[in-house]
């Protein structure tokens, strides 16, 4: 029996009661969606719009808020060199994941998609893998590869530039940024690349074949069918990088926790060891709200570039 | 024509695979070192670092399981994600089932926002929950873990669920609805099963996120007793200083559980993401 006879005849003897299609699904709804609701409400949203509240006074965190400071807090942060220091760090992470690592996670999803020599798949597992070590791990095992005297870049400098004189990627505060930034780069382009790989699979392999008859070049199905369908794709990975860069801290502790001279220090480090540790938890709340709304104009701005180049 | 635009294709491959060659290398040889490294003596690896292990030195791995604290870090971690897992794969799940399989006026805004979630990082908006935590009485306690860092994983995974279960084709629930069944019905004995690829792709981010999480473990948690991994690590670290062989197997055997997650599930991700998040 068909489905249709069946609802049919199950229509005719009235076995069950119609009025369940349209029913009351209200509360079996709200039942479903309290938790999420919930705890959204009181681990993230409640918490935050307290933030507000905390950023105009001087507070330790016990007892009531009584020393109002106005914008005070806000004028210290911005008067500080330091705070200047790591919020061009982490604006340098950023600019530097969109402009590499997601083009170059970007190609290789490309190639191992469409390349179909035997093995290609082996390189999407290798290259995800960085993602599921913790940063800490990550921080330490190239803490490991940069160190000064004993580490695996020295031995190669040693073998083949025994002149150079390396003294640690990490020690010294010109080049401490930019050893993070290249760890950044290899704990997370493989992340990206997933969503890629998985954006890519979506798209239809007619609409390639279609294009292929038709005499469409590599480069023209690229921009003309890759790109505009991946859309939704390249969104999400923009999101989770821009995101992601701003709160990157436990790679950089693990790194040095920031130093020497505070030049390898992320936003969040300088929260952390500028408020949480000294208990300021006033002038912590006027730095969160700025480095958010910071993440927030950023997200808005290239939202919508990607939406007008795109659409 | 045809052989010259063989060869040519070929050449294309080659050069593709060289590419993914160099860039897995990359990845690939500081895991290995560190594994390595594990085996060496401490001797051997300030001076050698890439060569092989001589001799092949067991002592440094046996000494994490019977002289450090490893098994109390283990055992702490493991609690946490379990619970963030289940915790996390219910809850989304439900959401995601609600906002795709029910007809009401503002599911979208109840949609918003729960993806407004998505906009406040952890570690920016760590000060308030800590304060948040302390009124709840669950600073040191796994629960002041585990609640905050469910929730910050919701709106990404609700995102998941609802995308994947937006496309169970509605002739099943019809179906399942003439057998007696009613929504809940539907949920556990149809959606749930079905949506393997879901389920599994959030599982392994819940699973990966809590069990590397460090910065929330920092804030919330005192005694040593209650300390996870990643905070173990650090701790461990601070123990042997300069003992880089100890670290490095130390290290190893941490990453050995994610790598299981990850190799035992990677499949999953893909689909899941694909239907869940990157169509839209």
């Amino acid at each position: 029996m068909n489905l249709e006879n069946r609802l049919k005849s199950v229509y005719n003897k009235k076995i069950i009661n119609t009025s369940f299609f349209k029913g009351n699904q209200l509360p079996v709804f709200w039942l479903l969606i309290a938790p999420s609701v919930i705890l959204i409400t009181a681990f993230i949203l409640y918490p935050v719009f307290n933030t507000l509240f905390y950023s105009v006074y001087k507070w330790n965190g016990f007892g009531p808020l009584v020393d109002f400071q106005g914008f005070r807090n806000f004028e210290r942060i911005f008067s500080d060199q330091r705070f200047w220091n790591a919020l061009k760090n982490s604006g340098i992470i950023v600019i530097f994941s969109i402009v590499f690592q997601l083009p170059i996670a970007f190609m290789l999803a490309l190639i191992i998609s469409r390349n179909n020599s035997k093995g290609i798949i082996v390189f999407r597992t290798i290259f995800f893998l960085p993602f599921i070590f913790s940063e800490i791990i990550t921080g330490t095992i190239w803490t490991f590869i940069y160190h000064p005297t004993n580490g695996v870049l020295n031995y190669f400098f040693e073998v083949f530039f025994p002149n150079a004189n390396y003294t640690g990627l990490l020690s010294s505060p010109d080049t401490v940024f930019g050893a993070i930034l290249f760890v950044v780069f290899w704990k997370y382009f493989g992340f990206h690349l997933i969503i890629y790989v998985a954006g890519m699979q979506g798209i239809p392999k007619e609409y390639y074949e279609a294009a292929r008859i038709d005499g469409a070049k590599a480069h023209h199905i690229l921009r003309h069918i890759t790109l505009p369908l991946m859309k939704p794709a390249l969104q999400m990975s923009l999101f989770f990088s821009i995101i992601g860069s701003i709160q990157i801290f436990d790679m950089v502790w693990a790194m040095g926790q920031g130093d020497p001279v505070h030049a390898g220090e992320t936003a969040v480090v300088y929260l952390f060891k500028f408020a949480i540790k000294q208990q300021k938890l006033g002038l912590g709340s006027a730095i969160a709200i700025i480095i958010f709304l910071i993440c927030l104009v950023f997200n808005i701005f290239y939202q919508k570039v990607i939406n007008e180049e795109k659409a | 024509m045809i052989q010259n635009y063989k060869t040519k294709q070929r050449l294309i491959n080659l050069v593709q695979y060289a590419i993914c060659v160099i860039f897995g290398s990359i990845i690939v040889v500081p895991v290995v070192l560190t594994a390595l490294g594990g085996f060496k003596t401490l001797g051997q690896l300030n001076v050698d670092p890439v060569g092989w292990p001589n001799p092949f030195l067991w002592e440094n791995y046996i000494k994490i399981f019977t002289e450090s604290r490893f098994f109390i870090y283990f055992y702490n971690s493991m609690f946490i994600m379990v619970f963030t897992v289940i915790l996390d794969v219910l809850v989304a799940g439900f959401a995601g089932f609600a906002l795709s399989r029910f007809k009401l006026k503002g599911k979208e805004i109840i949609y918003n926002y729960i993806l407004l979630g998505l906009l406040f990082p952890l570690t920016l908006a760590i000060l308030p929950i800590y304060i948040q935590l302390r009124d709840l009485s669950l600073l040191d306690k796994y629960w002041g873990i585990i609640l905050p860092q469910t929730a910050f994983l919701l709106p990404f995974h609700v995102m998941i669920f609802r995308g994947f279960i937006r496309q169970i084709p509605g002739e099943l629930e019809d179906a399942c609805l003439i057998d007696g069944h009613g929504k809940l019905g539907f949920l556990f004995k149809i959606v749930f099963p079905l949506s393997r690829p879901a389920i599994a792709t959030v599982s392994v981010l819940a699973m990966v996120n809590s069990w590397n999480n460090y910065f929330l473990p920092l804030i919330v948690l005192n005694s040593r007793d209650k300390f996870t991994l990643p905070m173990g690590s650090m701790d461990f670290i601070g123990q042997y200083l300069a003992d880089w062989n100890k670290i490095l197997a130390f290290f190893t055997i941490t990453m050995i559980p994610a790598i299981l997650f990850y190799i035992y599930s990677q499949k999953h991700i893909i689909s899941g993401l694909t239907a869940g998040a990157v169509k839209g």
